[in-house]
């Protein structure tokens, strides 16, 4: 697989995602890999995000090739008011690719759309995080494999743009995937919209239970405080949507439990200990997956 | 070209007739033109009147321009079954019907506060025209329907 750019997880076939899945095994392990000694990969994050960074950093470092770096947002020419244009035509002449986070949907498109280097979205806004997808899919694959699946997705769906990138990749497989939500934070439109142009089997739920048993794997993401407008309609909602093991007692023992973490109160810590917990083996995955995939594009 | 409601508006000598216009539709249409009458245009409206194809029909003449095919397109978007007289020396010299473009650029505005085309960026809007709607090709927002409060007059 060579693309360019990796800007939506829409853009992914399923060869794509089982060419990277099967080339992160290789990676996965120490590899003293120096194929990329002379790349420069160029950190550009407008918004706080410790652990895709690091994950990136770790991933072209463990390639042998290096990274630059824009600082932060606060001491960075964005406070002085140069536009993303500017600013990614600018890094273009320094590193080998481009690597964004942004608060602003389109942001990856866009930047893609005035530098001739790939330029990978690390997530815009409420938008996409292809990258996270291929990690969680790495995952799932290794937990529950990708055909026949049933997965249940829950907690943000309107602004959690891991959700959208996976939602849309789980389309090329035998999958069935449930959406768990308050109603206010539902699917937004316009991914249910590629869903239903997919074909996918897609249901909505307000409530876990009842789907619970069904599910060979169970996505949960973080409610964010400030989606609500009081702390006891956040309170009571986070509640809802959180789980713990007196919540497990009706799932099957395979069930997966992931998280693209950092997580508030949405997973018990007791569940930390038992086989339901994948979200840390998740989070070591995106090392093996960013360096199938910036070895694919350097 | 005998239709008596068209007769209610003057002929023009050389310009374009906009003719089965939805309903209601017609300043939405010049806002699309970017037309306002500023520039010392003649413009005649007809708003609401009787048609046999589509009930009530707005119909615009607009003297001494003719419209692009471009410009035509994006007209489908608030008018899809406008047809478009081009008119020369009184005479019909063109007939088009519009066509629904893949991708209307520029136009729109999009109604996603969060989007990046809406920042101080050098890009322009960009929507892909599905069957039912209009997306932004950046944050992939839909919009079904009020094209016309997203249109940027400038
Ligand atoms: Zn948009």
């Amino acid at each position: 697989m060579r693309h360019d750019h990796v800007l939506t997880a829409k853009q992914f076939s399923r060869a794509d995602i089982e060419t990277i899945l099967d080339r992160a095994g290789d990676f996965d392990g120490p590899t003293g890999d120096t194929r990329h000694t002379d790349s420069l990969l160029g950190l550009l994050f407008f918004e706080p995000s410790t652990r895709t960074k690091m994950s990136f950093e770790t991933a072209i470092k463990r390639l042998g090739g290096d990274t630059i770096d824009m600082g932060s947002v606060d001491s960075s020419s964005v406070t002085k008011g140069e536009s993303l244009a500017d600013t990614v035509r600018v890094i273009e002449g320094y590193a080998d690719a481009i690597v964004l986070r942004h608060p602003k949907q389109g942001a990856a498109k866009m930047a893609s759309e005035f530098v001739d280097v790939p330029v990978v979205n690390a997530g815009d806004g409420a938008g996409h995080h292809p990258t996270q997808t291929l990690l969680d899919l790495y995952t799932i694959r290794e937990n529950a494999g990708l055909d026949d699946l049933t997965i249940g997705i829950m907690g943000d769906l309107k602004y959690g743009r891991t959700v959208h990138s996976l939602a849309q990749a789980l389309t090329n497989f035998e999958t069935t995937q449930h959406f768990v939500s308050p109603e206010s934070l539902a699917l937004p439109p316009e991914v249910r919209y590629d869903l239903d142009e997919a074909g996918a089997a897609v249901a909505e739920h307000t409530e876990l239970e009842g789907v619970l048993p069904d599910l060979d794997v169970l996505y949960v993401t973080r409610i964010q405080r400030e989606r609500f407008p009081d702390e006891n309609e956040y309170r009571a909602v986070a509640s809802e949507y959180g789980i713990d093991l007196r919540t497990l007692e009706d799932a099957t023992d395979d069930l997966s439990i992931m998280h693209p973490l950092p997580r508030v109160d949405e997973i018990d810590p007791a569940i930390d200990e038992t086989p339901h917990a994948t979200y840390f083996e998740q989070a070591h995955n995106g090392v093996p997956v960013r360096m199938a995939l910036l070895d694919s594009l350097l | 070209m005998t239709d008596d409601h068209q007769l209610r508006v003057g002929k023009i000598r050389n310009g374009t007739v906009i003719d089965h216009v939805t309903g209601g539709q017609a300043l939405t249409v010049l806002a699309i033109l970017d037309i306002d009458g500023s520039g010392g245009e003649e413009i005649s409206v007809g708003m609401n009147v009787p048609s046999d194809r589509i009930g009530r029909k707005d119909i615009l003449k607009i003297e001494g321009r003719e419209l692009s095919q471009e410009e035509v397109d994006v007209l489908s978007l608030v008018a899809p079954d406008a047809t478009i007289n081009i008119v020369r020396e009184y005479d019909v010299a063109e007939k088009h019907r519009v066509e629904r473009p893949e991708e209307v650029v520029g136009v729109l505005s999009c109604p996603n506060a969060n989007c990046i085309t809406t920042e101080r960026e050098p890009v322009e809007s960009r929507f892909a025209v599905l069957a039912d709607g209009v997306r932004c090709a950046y944050c992939g927002t839909l919009i079904r329907e009020a094209f016309a409060d997203r249109i940027e007059v400038e």
